[in-house]
């Protein structure tokens, strides 16, 4: 397909402007830009038609089943997007006097509240963008509680090796050295093994619970008070927060902070990347660390409180990914208490319904039959028999219209594909999931020369990635 | 109670049965009870689409929408043509993941390469990232960038909005760099001063054009300076103003950072908005964050994946160059959109008139008795000016006229700004409503 800088036609153009109505003034010499600026020069018409044949080549929640483990692909309500486009929410200034905007405050003081209650924790803060930002603040927060008391050995993350990437990179960012501990063969944290790293200089320890290979660490009190114990934080990655609302809360597990995915959990929109938001959430102790300014209400006036001596400080412009926050208040307020708990029942029974049905077919290395909300699949014995590989096995899953699952994640299982079904899918979309993965296993036994070739229906089929590292063409010629 | 969960019950107990359960809380038994929640969650009941509708226009009353903007100060409302919200809300946009799966995310990669492209074109620089968060995250994600192994020290202009440098120190602080403030002269950044900061611990001078007042800085005097040294050069700047004002690659700038929420993103009450970075080939393996790049696919058709990812999180883990993840694509689609729809004279034509506006209104201000302008320097669509009379009264009674003024500095100096959305006859009646009140 053409880009679209290859398409229209030098002085064509939208007439977007008009006249100036005051003397016109030009830049000084000295400022004034000699380069050329080459932009597309397209009719309104060729911008509509470039953009929804870029639509045909792209894979949205609304054209399928989206089981991408640890991401949360759930249906995104249109309602949320329509209320986040209301003129009140989406032309108000950011530096608007505080009695102008008192609807915004109020949506961020609702979110405080309620994600507060949902995950157990005291505050909510929601100036990170995105959940590894959430968890860059998080550990802000943790390194700024230890200085406060002079505890300044304390230089120590300890993540498990079945941790998400931004984890351990998260710590490193925040100044800290990562220390790595594996997990027991039934993909639990090894409570032994952990006992062993902690000491003074640990600062803290990032979990997902349920973990990433969808399991609930059982031990879990056991975990936190380890830590606990050796004068460390815990911290929660919320990404699997989807199994447990309304069941269990991380602030009833031991953990000081948690950050959210809004855009898993809450049901906003990923928007092929973003944006995202990731607030952060502390228990009271940690309160005056969080980034400010931080919104208050008295006597139903929302007020911004500017300085806490010990804020760490910003860690963006203005407040937060506010339109996003909009969304999932709008979610969360739909759903209700009982809403969010029968999503996670939901949510749990589709991952379980999957998994049981797929058992008999595939190797899932760990969970004894049961899982949360997500499950992992090894194809590592299929790779062995056929030389077939998670990797083609999810390439054919695209000629089926799936979206496959996450590859290769976590570290810890060879040849990994992760589902996660989500609570807003049919009976009938999973069984035909499940129709569709032992069918492409069944053909990767007979015709595994199929899989290697696939897809062969899409747009194009797989790229070099090796080329395209090798000789990076970061932007087209104009 | 609302619901997106499909599955009626009686489906959801069928499922259950054939998995071996009788109910819901059998899914859970795993959880020690000790950490359960006895009882609900303590938040109030769901409700309907249509009274959650009601109940969210509720809370959007509550915000007053002014007809009339004058204030700026890193968020700026321009005209947002019609058909840039018209794409950025197609479904599939909305909806689609990160483009792991180049070959059903074509349309996303895409979309990603043709914003880069933009962004190079804006900034003259050779190499642009798919995004970051906003402005601000921008800025800090360069000054991390610069970092030298003996080269730990950002020298920061005081000219640079206060909200790009605190998170900046956030960004830094608790790891082995630190920052300076260079200071300001009449508005500017002080080119004596930031010579004399200079020296083997610098890794890089962050500055800001037009800067925080408003003013254009002396890009080409920091860039000699800087010319030679193995200090990086990093420049944040507003997208629009680069349809008239010269491109960073032409001061010799290293990074060219900003936020690119003027690119047809709203004022959203401050998010959410467009981080850009770009940058020389040289320092192309530094960038954090998604790239785009084209390729081939097995039949030689063209082809768009995410490349260079041994820089990411999700390969090198605590060696990573950021750990950035999600970022804003959709904002960046917004952006590109938005420069198509303009093209490079509509540009011209945004930036030019915002400028002829924010003169005309600087020039009309200075009538008034007590206003004056308070640094001399040449700016682009935002200046500082004196206010003769009570600033916050003087701003009180613009908002009964509908009418955002210019952002207080303090109790004596506003910031004004002026788009090409503020038309002649706007700014005379506020010339006159402000004319009344100083007298």
């Amino acid at each position: 397909m053409k880009l679209i800088f290859e398409k229209g036609n030098t002085n064509r153009g939208l007439t977007l402007m008009p006249e100036c109505d005051v003397p016109v003034v030009n830049v000084s010499a000295g400022f004034e830009r000699k380069r050329e600026l080459n932009l597309p020069h397209v009719s309104e018409t060729e911008i509509s038609r470039h953009y929804t044949e870029l639509t045909k080549r792209t894979f949205g929640v609304n054209n399928g089943f989206y089981p991408l483990g640890s991401c949360t692909m759930k249906y995104n309500p249109k309602i949320n997007d329509e209320i986040a486009r209301l003129p009140g929410f989406s032309d108000v200034h950011p530096l608007q006097p505080e009695h102008t905007v008192q609807g915004c405050l109020e949506v961020y003081y609702l979110a405080d509240k309620y994600l507060s209650k949902i995950t157990g924790m005291d505050h909510m803060d929601f100036q990170p963008a995105a959940g590894a930002h959430g968890e860059f603040t998080g550990l802000k927060l943790i390194w700024a509680y230890h200085m406060d008391r002079n505890d300044t050995k304390r230089d120590k993350i300890i993540v498990p090796d079945s941790a998400h990437g931004t984890n351990p990179a998260s710590a490193a960012m925040a100044g800290f050295t990562v220390i790595n501990v594996p997990s027991t063969e039934e993909g639990f944290v090894d409570t032994d093994a952990l006992r062993e790293v902690v000491g003074e200089d640990t600062a803290g320890f990032m979990l997902t619970n349920p973990n990433t290979i969808g399991l609930f660490e059982e031990n879990i009190l056991e975990i936190t008070s380890i830590i606990h114990e050796a004068g460390g934080l815990n911290y929660y990655d919320g990404a699997n927060l989807n199994a447990i609302m309304g069941v269990a809360r991380p602030g009833d597990m031991g953990f000081d902070v948690v950050h959210l995915n809004l855009h898993k959990t809450f049901s906003t929109p990923h928007g092929g990347g973003g944006p995202g938001s990731g607030p952060v959430g502390c228990k009271e102790f940690l309160a005056k660390y969080l980034p400010t300014p931080r919104i208050v209400c008295r006597d139903n006036i929302y007020t911004f409180e500017d300085k806490s001596e010990k804020s760490i400080g910003r860690v963006k412009d203005f407040y937060g990914n506010f339109l996003v926050v909009v969304r999932a208040l709008t979610y969360i307020m739909t759903l209700g208490r009982e809403g969010l708990k029968d999503a996670s029942e939901n949510a749990v029974l589709n991952a379980n319904y999957m998994m049981h049905n797929l058992k008999d077919t595939f190797t899932i290395p760990f969970g004894k039959g049961r899982c949360m909300h997500e499950f992992v699949i090894s194809l590592e014995k299929l790779k062995k028999d056929k030389s077939v590989s998670a990797l083609d096995f999810a390439k054919t899953l695209l000629d089926y219209d799936i979206h496959p699952p996450t590859m290769y994640f976590p570290l810890i299982v060879h040849e990994a594909l992760m589902v996660e079904p989500t609570e807003t899918e049919t009976k009938e979309t999973l069984d035909r999931a499940i129709e569709i993965f032992k069918e492409v296993h069944n053909k990767a036994y007979e015709e595994p020369e199929l899989l290697h070739a696939s897809p062969t229906t899409k747009p194009i089929g797989r790229p070099d990635e090796v080329m395209a590292a090798r000789n990076p063409i970061l932007r087209a010629n104009t | 109670m609302g619901t997106y969960v499909p599955n009626t019950k009686e489906e959801q107990h069928r499922m259950l049965k054939a998995i071996g359960l009788n109910s819901m809380d059998e899914l859970f038994d795993v959880i020690p009870d000790e950490v359960k929640l006895n009882g609900p969650l303590d938040i109030p009941k769901g409700m309907s689409e249509m009274e959650v509708s009601m109940k969210m226009r509720e809370i959007a009353d509550k915000n007053k929408v002014f007809k009339s903007v004058f204030r700026g100060c890193g968020a700026y409302r321009h005209y947002i043509p019609a058909i840039v919200k018209q794409v950025v809300s197609k479904e599939e946009f909305i909806t689609a993941y990160t483009p792991y799966q180049a070959e059903i995310s074509q349309g996303i990669l895409q979309s990603i390469f043709e914003f880069q492209t933009m962004i190079c074109e804006l900034t003259g620089m050779q190499v642009s990232n798919a995004s970051v968060y906003d402005g601000a995250t921008a800025a800090a994600e360069a000054v991390i960038m610069s970092k030298e192994r003996k080269r730990k020290k950002a020298l920061i202009s005081a000219s640079v909005n206060p909200m790009i440098i605190e998170t900046i120190g956030t960004y830094i602080t608790g790891t082995d760099m630190d920052m300076d403030i260079i200071p300001v002269k009449d508005g500017l950044t002080d080119l004596e001063s930031l010579k004399d900061m200079l020296d083997e611990d610098t890794a890089c001078v962050l500055i800001q054009q037009p800067n925080f007042y408003g003013l254009l800085e002396d890009g080409d005097g920091i860039g000699g300076i800087l010319s030679g040294s193995d200090i990086k050069y990093i420049m944040s700047c507003n997208p629009i103003s680069l349809g008239v004002l010269k491109a960073p690659a032409e001061y010799g700038v290293d990074i060219a950072v900003g936020e690119g929420q003027p690119l047809g993103i709203g004022l959203s009450f401050g998010g959410p908005y467009l981080g850009f970075m770009a940058t020389t080939d040289k320092l192309m393996r530094r960038l954090p964050g998604r790239i785009v790049g084209e390729t081939k696919d097995s039949q030689g058709r063209r082809a768009f994946v995410l490349t260079l990812q041994a820089r990411e999180q999700h390969i090198r883990r605590e060696k990573a160059s950021s750990n950035i993840c999600s970022n804003q694509a959709l904002c960046a689609m917004t952006a590109a959109v938005y420069l198509a729809a303009v093209g490079r004279n509509g540009l011209k034509q945004v930036a030019s008139l915002s400028m002829s506006k924010a003169h005309y209104l600087a020039e009309r201000l200075c009538e008034i008795e007590g206003f004056d302008m308070v640094y001399k320097g040449e700016f682009f669509n935002e200046f500082v000016t004196t206010a003769g009379t009570d600033v916050d009264k003087l701003l009180g009674t613009l908002e009964e006229h509908g009418i955002l003024g210019g952002y207080p500095l303090n109790d004596k100096h506003i910031l004004w700004c002026a788009t090409e959305l503020n038309t002649k006859n706007e700014i005379d009646a506020m010339i006159e409503i402000l004319k009344m009140e100083v007298n």
